[in-house]
């Protein structure tokens, strides 16, 4: 009796104190709960917004207006198939970016390997600075710049006159250079972090073994320093991957993204299904890169 | 260890519930049109005291832009467009009030509703625009009319003088193969699908047996020939060019000697001092196989938030002074009959900062209706040729993924 007096005279709990009952005891929901807003953006925001663009690479369209009509069909992607220019482009692409990639990982390593081992801690600090402050720039700045240099009155040509020679002017060649411009510091910074883990006693008891340095760098440091090289690539790669406005203003190639932005008014479901190949790509870049234990040094 | 699982499994119910939900509601719903509003306006209210607009490079400038702002109230914003498919996708998005839209988007524009009918009794200037650019077929559909007219020009074939010789008076400059590889890197094309049409201009003159008539209409022989012709002129080009002050510093570092262009980058280059020439006013400013050009009109947006300061603009975009003002600072035909009026233009020159050319319609031929039938002024190709071969010519559709494919 007095016990049910007691419960029936109990303080009326606020509602604060009964949400808190709700998620007690109730793991799942409290981490739902801390999830949802983050979990929202990610699954709402980019994946729902990816998912809204490939099902587009199903749909067709209309001819005068450029408007999709929701029919099912296939074709889209028969016309990447059939048309050898979409391979052509694809492979300039991938092919670029696999340059890249390869150009700034051995410009990087020599810098990173500086910085982490060889540099006093003053010169290593400027160093970082100097590496970053190309990141603060505006990306159109920096690429309008090379467009300049690259121009046939501009800097490279008149700095190669007296020796007889000629620079790149604009095309594929100067995609290259600009992109391996671009991302070098997002190559450096990742090698320069995992060089620094190597323990220097690996290195002194590499030399008391008798390697020669050359010895030492192939046997101990690039086998420990591979799985950052890997992930830098994955920047380098991804972004030359999908890259369309330094083709525009360097070149008249045409990479992949180029062809997704001058299709998008008249033809979203191209557009939609020759974003898929990027994607796929990286897909399988991911994978393998996950493999080599990039995912570690990220 | 099961506890945490469950979590995560939760999670991704909640994950995969969400995007189930927006899967039905992406592929249950129609697009929705927004307050479109396809009426044509009764009356011209008060100024909304702003105007957003999406125009050709040169067409809002001073000091004809702050006249309009100081006498309307309506604070201008531009957003210059390079190619019709920006345009076309500027407007569909519906945050702009008006466009100066070519042939090549106002079907476009027409068909998808993006555009509303213009009320032309509400722009009285429109009474004394040149009646050849009233009524045709690039601003009126079924009778009704979606604009009014900005001006008219041709593509202009432009080149270094320093460096081109002999003077080109021909297309094939750029488009016989032989011809241009002199000039191999240093040529300049506009980069769109539209200027397949002067591959077929250029075809029309040359090779007679297509059959060529209207460069816009071509059935799938005359467009395979120009097709071909333009994979054939990829070799030799230097740029593809789709931003008009790109072009002008292509050309003003050497990088491009040759190419089609405008009259506003013309125009500006020589007043860098640069050495360019372009076809002569005695061959009316084409090349002898003639041309393709434009013919402008002003469009309102169904989706425009200050309709009464769009219409003040299209009134006063072709009021005898601005007009003038526009067509001469530009380098382009005005469309407004009363600008040609010699004080008219000289006035307007003078308030430009132009040196004064009171035969400035007589160059531009303005009043001759005659010249621009060798104008082929830019239009949205369509499957049905409009004449007896029916259905089968090329749309553009056609046109856009050939222009990927010549662009290799």
């Amino acid at each position: 009796m007095e016990a049910a007096d007691a419960l029936a005279s109990a303080p009326k709990r606020s509602a604060g104190r009964r949400l808190a009952d709700l998620f007690h005891g109730r793991r799942w929901l409290q981490v739902s709960g801390l999830l949802s807003g983050p979990l929202a953006w990610l699954v709402i925001g980019y994946i729902g917004s990816l998912i809204v663009l490939l099902v587009a690479a199903f749909w067709s369209v209309s001819a005068l207006t450029g408007e999709v009509s929701q029919v099912w069909s296939l074709d889209n992607f028969k016309t990447l198939v059939e048309d050898s220019v979409y391979r052509t482009i694809a492979w300039r692409t991938v092919r670029i970016a696999a340059l890249v990639t390869i150009t700034d990982a051995v410009l990087a390593f020599p810098i990173a390997f500086y910085m982490a081992k060889v540099a006093s801690r003053r010169t290593r600090a400027a160093l970082v600075v100097g590496i970053l402050m190309p990141l603060w720039s505006f990306y159109l700045v920096k690429v309008y710049a090379w467009r300049t240099m690259l121009s046939a009155d501009g800097v490279i040509n008149w700095a190669l006159e007296p020796l007889g020679l000629h620079g790149p002017g604009y095309g594929t060649t100067a995609v290259w250079l600009v992109m391996s411009y671009l991302w070098l510091p997002y190559m450096i910074l990742p090698i320069y972090a995992g060089l620094e883990r190597i323990p220097d006693s690996l290195l002194s008891a590499s030399e008391d073994l008798g390697a020669s340095p050359f010895t030492t760098f192939r046997r101990v440091i690039l086998p420990l320093s591979f799985p950052a090289m890997v992930a830098g690539s994955i920047f380098t790669f991804s972004l030359t991957l999908g890259d369309y406005i330094t083709p525009q203003l360097v070149s008249n190639s045409q990479f992949i993204g180029n062809v997704v932005s001058s299709n998008i008014t008249n033809n979203l479901p191209l557009a939609s299904a020759f974003a898929v190949v990027p994607i796929v790509v990286m897909v399988i870049y991911l994978l393998i890169a996950r493999r080599l234990g990039a995912f570690e040094h990220l | 260890m099961r506890g945490q699982r469950a979590e995560v499994r939760a999670a991704w119910l909640i994950a995969a519930g969400l995007v189930a939900a927006i899967f039905a509601t992406g592929c249950g719903s129609s697009s929705s049109t927004g307050d479109r509003n396809t009426d044509m306006l009764q009356e011209v209210g008060k100024g909304e005291g702003e105007l957003n607009l999406v125009a050709w490079a040169g067409y809002v400038s001073n000091p004809w832009k702050s006249d309009f702002e100081k006498e309307t109230g309506c604070k201008v914003n531009v957003k210059v467009g390079g190619t019709s498919d920006q345009m076309v996708q500027l407007m569909r998005t519906g945050d702009y009030d008006g466009v100066s839209a070519s042939g090549n988007a106002t079907a476009r524009l027409v068909d998808a509703g993006d555009v509303s009918p213009v009320n032309v009794d509400l722009v009285p200037n429109y009474k004394t625009v040149f009646d050849d650019l009233k009524d045709q077929s690039y601003n009126t559909f079924d009778g009704t009319h979606y604009g009014t007219p900005h001006g008219r020009g041709a593509n202009l074939l432009m080149w270094n003088k320093d460096e081109v010789k002999p003077a080109p008076t021909s297309w094939d400059v750029m488009l016989d193969p032989e011809k241009a590889a002199q000039y191999k890197g240093k040529i300049s094309v506009y980069d769109d699908a539209i200027y397949i049409a002067d591959a077929a201009v250029y075809l029309k003159a040359h090779q007679p047996d297509l059959g060529i008539d209207n460069p816009y209409e071509l059935d799938e022989d005359q467009f395979n020939a120009a097709v071909d012709l333009l994979k054939q002129q990829r070799a030799n080009v230097g740029e593809y060019w789709a931003d008009a002050l790109k072009q002008i510093s292509a050309f003003a570092s050497g990088d491009d000697l040759v190419g089609t262009t405008w009259q506003y980058q013309y125009f500006a280059l020589l007043d860098k001092g640069e050495p360019m020439a372009s076809s002569p006013a005695s061959q009316g400013f084409v090349p002898s196989e003639g041309a393709t050009g434009w013919s402008d009109t002003w469009m309102i947006s169904s989706e425009a938030e200050h309709p009464n300061c769009m219409y003040k603009w299209m009134d006063f975009i072709v009021s005898p002074e601005a007009n003038a003002q526009v067509a001469q600072y530009f380098g382009e035909a005005p469309a407004q009959s009363e600008s040609c009026n010699p004080s008219t233009l000289t006035s307007a020159a003078k308030a430009a900062g132009l040196p004064e050319n009171p035969k400035f319609c007589d160059s531009y031929h303005a009043a001759d209706p005659s010249f621009w039938k060798r104008v082929y002024y830019w239009e949205t190709p369509l499957a049905d040729c409009g004449d007896d071969r029916g259905d089968e010519c090329m749309d553009y559709n056609d046109w856009t993924s050939a222009w990927t494919e010549i662009k290799g």
